[in-house]
């Protein structure tokens, strides 16, 4: 719990089993294995790339009923205090103090340099704390980052706490998601817009932080639930037949289509939000501001110039993978695919990747090298596939 | 879809395949031969040799490891291979897997039909899902390959580790 005892808060114990070498287990291991999910190592956590069903046919489920993904492994972190606002916003892009009660946002951990240390959702609760979700490839950088910036902050006086939280989550993410949810809350959740929360019981289950947000482009929520109900929270929903099992695989291949950043594939340390095209996530606050970190070199590159954006790819031919060069026609490199598949949506490959900034705009004829051959290419607008975001607008 | 098409060849000794690899290859003009088993490579290729030509596929194992192949690159007739030399690629949504050559020879022909419809390579692996058939150069390539059982003692390893 916050300001307990002598321990940091940030050594506990998932934090600490992510230093070890074996892959560390979400509450859902075993149900995972009993549903035949093939298991591999993720960002140091051992998750299911699959089930039964192949790829193509849980992707397309998800974007047709809907898909159940354990994310448990993503470090999930409460910030406590009456100062947990603007501590919170010594470390991110976003205008943390205009969320309104149980709202959420995307938003960015920068660093000094303009880089980006991780992308995380940060969402204003109702009980009295900020609930943080990031990465888990990041956790133990993110622990850090959080607890250096932390001491300063106390030392001036100021009083604000780090919860790591040891629960699980699952995102139920498909256009048949809310109606599957529904069977099991009191709460309407036609008045849960996208990017809001509530703390309520799930099918029983109490005490679940339930966000309508995800990783897939479609409706859906995640479930923050109590370890040791986690299980018997998957099979609730698993009951409905709309529901099945979902994957790495398709996690990854959704949120390519719906044009979303894998951390480590389309932003790092080295990109900044105005080349990855997440200007939107700088708070107008802020910007005018200039008080998050990096601020001094990201906000004059919004109306100045950066030497390369993020831009969608669209092919036919050879899959486009991460690492392949992007040329103009000339022949010359202009830029690097970050990440890229065959989308099972659209038939087509897509891929996002870094080009220089006279390439960005949608149409643009470029090729992508694949295996030494040349293969035409066209810029594209992003989402692929286009989101469908429950925002009543 | 998964059951494993039967073996057509014949389950012969060692010595008798030595002897068909012998005719195969240098006796090609004597009437149509038993194709000998198929073998398999620790990279999951497969390849059955009939009439001194190998058909070259895919196992079953892979197949299944790499998912609905939706894209398949496959190099030009004409090409000269050496013993593990790549020719071409699978494609899932989520990965690509190199194809390497069990033997040195030259393509002779390439599975045609997978261009429109590279599932049926996962479809029928060891059948209509073949990949390239090529010259049999260096006939002694053929002993270092693992036979059926021993691929999926193999298998069974990687399954198991």
């Amino acid at each position: 719990m916050p300001g307990e005892g002598q321990r940091p808060p940030y050594l506990t114990p998932r934090v600490l089993l992510l230093q070890s070498d074996a892959p560390h287990r979400t509450p859902l291991y075993q149900f995972h294995r009993d549903h035949g999910g093939k298991m591999v190592e993720f960002a140091g956590w051992s998750l299911p790339v699959q089930y039964k069903d192949s790829h193509i046919a849980s992707h397309l489920h998800t974007r047709q009923h809907c898909s159940l993904f354990d994310v448990s492994h993503m470090l999930q972190t409460r910030v406590h205090g009456k100062d947990r606002v603007r501590f919170m916003e010594s470390l991110v892009v976003g205008d943390i103090a205009e969320l309104k009660e149980n709202q959420g946002t995307l938003t960015l951990f920068t660093n000094d340099k303009g880089g980006i240390i991780d992308d995380l959702i940060v969402s204003s609760t109702s009980a009295g704390y900020l609930y943080v979700v990031s990465n888990a490839g990041c956790a133990e950088k993110d622990s850090e980052h959080m607890q250096s910036k932390l001491r300063d902050f106390k030392a001036a006086g100021r009083d604000a706490n780090l919860e790591t939280i040891e629960f699980g989550l699952l995102a139920l993410q498909g256009p048949s998601s809310a109606r599957v949810l529904q069977a099991g809350l009191t709460d309407d959740l036609s008045k849960l817009t996208f990017m809001t929360g509530v703390t309520t019981s799930v099918f029983g289950v109490p005490g679940c932080r339930v966000t309508r947000c995800g990783y897939t482009g479609e409706d859906g929520v995640e479930i923050s639930v109590a370890e040791d109900r986690a299980v018997e929270l998957a099979e609730k929903l698993l009951e409905n037949s709309e529901v099945k099992l979902a994957g790495l695989a398709a996690r990854d291949s959704l949120r390519l289509e719906a044009g979303l950043c894998l951390y480590g594939n389309d932003i790092d340390e080295t990109t900044s939000p105005v080349e990855a095209g997440l200007v939107w996530t700088l708070g107008k606050r802020r910007r005018a501001a200039m008080d998050f970190p990096g601020a001094s070199l990201i906000v004059p590159q919004i109306k100045g110039k950066v030497t390369r954006k993020r831009v969608g790819l669209t092919s036919t031919g050879p899959p486009v993978r991460q690492h392949t060069p992007i040329l103009n026609m000339e022949g010359r490199v202009i830029g690097e695919v970050t990440s890229g598949c065959p989308s099972p949506c659209l038939k087509v490959n897509v891929a996002m990747g870094y080009v220089e900034p006279e390439y960005v705009k949608a149409g643009t004829g470029l090729q992508v090298e694949v295996r030494k051959k040349h293969v035409d290419s066209v810029t594209s607008k992003m989402p692929f596939v286009p989101t469908q975001y429950y925002t009543l607008k | 879809m998964r059951t494993r098409h039967a073996v057509h060849c014949i389950n012969t000794e060692d010595s008798l395949r030595c002897a068909l690899h012998h005719i195969n290859t240098h006796c090609t003009r004597l009437k149509r031969s038993q194709p000998t088993a198929r073998k398999f490579t620790d990279k999951h290729e497969w390849i059955l040799v009939e009439d001194g030509v190998g058909t070259v596929g895919i196992s079953q194992f892979a197949q299944e490891s790499l998912g609905d192949v939706v894209y398949c690159g496959l190099t030009d007739v004409g090409t000269n291979l050496k013993k593990m030399e790549e020719f071409g690629t699978l494609e899932s949504v989520k990965a690509a897997s190199e194809l390497y050559s069990p033997l040195t020879g030259q393509v002779t022909e390439i599975n045609d039909a997978l261009a429109d419809n590279p599932g049926l390579v996962n479809k029928s692996c060891y059948d209509e899902g073949w990949l390239i058939k090529v010259t049999v150069d260096v006939p002694s390539e053929l002993d270092e390959l693992m036979s059926e059982d021993a691929y999926k003692k193999y298998v069974k390893a990687l399954e198991d580790s």
